[in-house]
């Protein structure tokens, strides 16, 4: 195009201006969707990642509750293990390596990122829990009206 | 009594915003005649600026005293806090924040509607008209379901408190330097759809423009930057973006504000680009409703989002649809009609400009369909997270082209031009990526996108200053200067990225008291653990003997805190900052047998990123202060002109 190097007559112009941006953002929409479709992880409960496990190695978020009593801390002293729970006492043992965010207690929403292990321990390298006193984590709404109200009632402070 | 006169001022503003939209369009309608009912429109959006300002300034009263009669205070305040956080508690919180918006939005239409002189009177009309439409909207929004002055039927005895991560001076002004941006945009949309009513898409109409885009612009780099920052040293994360939603939703006006800038002056300078300048400044907005949309709604999961509440998402998308629809409708109808602008060649500056346009625009497609895709597919029932291993390297695949044409745009001429010209400066930019490419592939291991960055990062700092070549530095025009050191500045902030994530080290580590670990350089030896207190809060805080390189070691004091109104728990890390870097240090939990968690980063040259971002506001800057002085001396100029030339005929 830039070997004529004369200015384009107008109409011309136009249309090769529309064509590049018609290319260009045909281009991005076609790589978005591409790239969207295999790379996003995707979000398991419990329940789900126990009946239809995730392949080993593939990055994946599992969100559920942390059992009461399940949290300890390993020999290092920077790894913690516990096990997250969903709707029907289906149990996923989890491992972190890190500093736990604020507000990541046992009985709370938890929403780990990370892979699957061969012995079927989840291992995370990010852990969302709530970030303010009112934040559900939004994939948890759904999990159970009841856990999910009787979370929002702990974690709320009402208005007098 | 407060609370009620801010309500009312706020009624009252949004009367005369109404009152702007009719005579505004009355006046477009009635021509030359309209000359009448024309002369109200200016005083309309003037006084409404003054009373929307009225009305947050009865905010920050209600907030400074702690009003607990005011719902929005006792749910955000507390009698305890410290002043300035009283007072940005005020715009901390779904209701005050739009109320900001509101604000600014009708502050800078009461500034246009005061010194814009330079657009044709009834495109000027058709843009007050369209401000005031715009603004009533957002006065509908508050008014109807997010009063900000609703008043508790029994005050209650204290107040909620604020969020504590918002407790911090740098997210006290963060919100309201990235809301000057959004709403700056707001004029450049009005300004638009009035040059598409009265079909006046001429150069004065991109100048006139321009300030307005630079403003906004300038507002965002820092909002951005200032955002950036605080997430990085606030959430203990050691991270400095995230592709949260939120982030985006200011990073993609951000995008289409750049990519308006460089066509306002495309348009500006050589009459091309009419339509697409008009487009994008249509887009521009969009995004800004878009982020709010995404932001306020609730609709998506952040970090940051605040208002879980159906009935504003359903509010705010009307306003979106209402909004850009409209526009989108107006542009359809009338896009044919703008006349066409100068021809141009495809190697010219013009050219190398359509590119960065193109480039930005598909760039801001890609992060707006990864933000928006977890919302499409949660409509079938899948859940999904798009993050980083999504954004990089798709969003790489347009900015790197994009960074490469950007370092040679700036030499080539106006509307013809050749790279034969250019080609010392061109094998230069060649030479030094592949200089780059070698020398960090001899280092060690490193991955291709930190290296490409870093190769581009040193190309992109030498060109950045080519245009000064040949030029007497004294007499060189401020605005050339703005894009050096904007440009400059993106060089700097691409080298602190690139930098981090190549370089970067992390150590996650249990000690005890008087134990050693090492990162990177350092050493580090926690000294001791002790408790402290706040005004609001209590913390663990760790004392840790930091040394670079066997030197002189330094006290690092990171803190786990808790606060009691709301009770909560952040971290606060500490950074020690040396010109090659920082090292970052937060303090966990202790293991139970006496040992405390630490986690720390040696990030190199990771400040780079923030200076980048602060070199390229101040590019902005200087390019909006080049432009403002050179219109008043062009305008000095004719007035003299015209002076002389009555001399002349008298």
């Amino acid at each position: 195009m830039s070997s004529s190097g004369s200015p384009l007559k107008p109409k011309h112009q136009r249309l090769v201006l529309v064509l590049l941006a018609l290319v260009a953002l045909i281009a991005a929409g076609l790589l978005a969707a591409y790239a969207l479709r295999n790379q996003a992880s995707y979000f398991y409960l419990p329940e789900q990642m126990r009946d239809d496990p995730p392949a080993i190695g593939q990055a994946v978020r599992l969100g559920g509750m942390v059992e009461d009593g399940s949290l300890r801390t390993l020999g290092d002293g920077v790894t913690i293990a516990f096990n997250v729970t969903g709707l029907d006492n289906s149990v996923i043992p989890v491992r972190f390596s890190g500093i736990v965010p604020d507000l990541f207690v046992e009985g709370s929403g938890v929403v780990a990122e990370g892979a699957l292990e061969a012995d079927g321990t989840f291992v995370a390298d990010n852990l969302l829990a709530k970030h303010d006193e009112n934040y559900v984590p939004r994939e948890l709404q759904e999990m159970s009206e009841h856990q999910a109200a009787e979370m929002a009632e702990e974690t709320t402070v009402g208005i007098p | 009594m407060i609370a009620e006169l801010g309500l009312a001022a706020l009624w009252l503003a949004a009367a005369l915003a109404a009152l702007q939209l009719l005579t505004g369009a009355l006046a477009v309608r009635a021509g030359e005649d309209g000359a009448e009912i024309a002369a109200l429109t200016r005083p309309a959006a003037v006084l409404q600026g003054v009373l929307a300002g009225f009305a947050f300034a009865m905010l920050l009263w209600v907030f400074a005293v702690t009003d607990l009669s005011v719902k929005l205070v006792a749910s955000n305040s507390h009698s305890m806090k410290p002043l300035i956080y009283k007072l940005s508690g005020a715009w901390g919180n779904h209701e005050g924040s739009m109320l900001l918006w509101v604000t600014v939005m009708a502050l800078a239409g009461g500034l246009i509607a005061l010194i814009e002189r330079r657009l044709p009177e009834r495109t000027m009309q058709a843009t007050l008209s369209a401000q005031g439409f715009v603004a009533l909207g957002f006065y509908a929004f508050l008014l109807l379901s997010s009063n900000p002055f609703e008043r508790l039927p029994v005050p209650a005895v204290e107040g909620l408190g604020l969020n504590p991560l918002l407790q911090d001076i740098g997210l006290a002004f963060h919100p309201p330097t990235l809301y000057f941006g959004y709403v700056g945009l707001s004029i450049a949309f009005s300004f638009a759809v009035g040059a598409l009513v009265t079909r006046q898409v001429t150069p004065d109409f991109a100048s006139a423009m321009r300030p307005w885009v630079l403003g906004a612009w300038v507002f965002l780099t820092l909002g951005i930057t200032a955002g950036s920052y605080w997430a990085y040293y606030e959430l203990g994360w050691g991270g400095w973006w995230f592709w949260d939603p939120v982030e985006n939703a200011s990073l993609m006006p951000w995008l289409a504000a750049t990519a308006l800038l460089h066509s306002a002056s495309v348009l500006a300078a050589r009459d091309a680009l009419r339509a697409w300048t008009i487009m994008l400044g249509v887009v521009a907005f969009s995004m800004s409703m878009v982020g709010t949309f995404l932001v306020r709604s609730g609709i998506l999961t952040s970090v940051h989002a605040f208002a879980v509440d159906p009935e504003r998402g359903t509010f705010i998308l009307f306003l979106l649809m209402l909004y850009i629809g409209g526009a989108l409708l107006l542009f359809a109808l009338r896009a044919g009609t703008v006349t066409e602008g100068t021809r141009f060649a495809v190697a010219s500056r013009e050219g190398a400009l359509v590119f960065n346009n193109v480039m930005l625009s598909a760039t801001l497609a890609i992060v707006l369909l990864g933000t928006l895709y977890p919302l499409l597919t949660e409509a079938f029932d899948v859940r999904v997270s798009v993050g980083p291993p999504y954004f990089n390297p798709v969003g790489a695949i347009f900015v790197i082209p994009m960074l490469l044409v950007m370092a040679v745009g700036p030499l080539l001429r106006w509307r013809q031009d050749g790279f034969g010209r250019i080609s010392r400066e061109l094998a230069l930019i060649g030479a030094l990526i592949l200089a780059g490419l070698i020398l960090f592939a001899l280092i060690g291991e490193i991955d291709l996108l930190p290296l490409l960055g870093l190769a581009l990062s040193g190309a992109l700092a030498v060109t950045s200053f080519l245009p000064l070549k040949g030029r007497k530095l004294r007499r060189t025009p401020i605005a050339i200067w703005g894009m050096v050191v904007a440009h400059f500045g993106i060089a700097v902030a691409l080298f602190g990225m690139a930098s981090e994530s190549a370089f970067s080290q992390e150590r996650l580590a249990a000690v005890r008291i008087g134990e050693e670990t090492q990162v990177g350089p350092w050493t580090i030896t926690l000294a001791g653990v002790a408790p402290v207190a706040g005004p609001n809060w209590t913390a663990i805080e760790g004392r840790i003997a930091a040394s670079y390189d066997g030197g002189e070691p330094r006290i690092l004091r990171p803190q786990a805190r808790n606060f009691w109104a709301p009770p909560q728990e952040t971290t606060e890390s500490e950074l020690a900052t040396r010109w090659n870097g920082q090292l970052y240090a937060v303090i966990g939990n202790e293991s139970g047998d006496g040992r405390w968690q630490l986690r720390l980063w040696w990030k190199p040259f990771v400040t780079l990123i923030w200076y980048g971002g602060v070199l390229v506001a101040l590019g902005g800057v200087l390019a909006l202060v080049g432009r403002v002085l050179g219109d008043i001396r062009r305008r000095a100029f004719r007035r003299r002109l015209a002076d002389r030339r009555a001399e002349g005929l008298a």
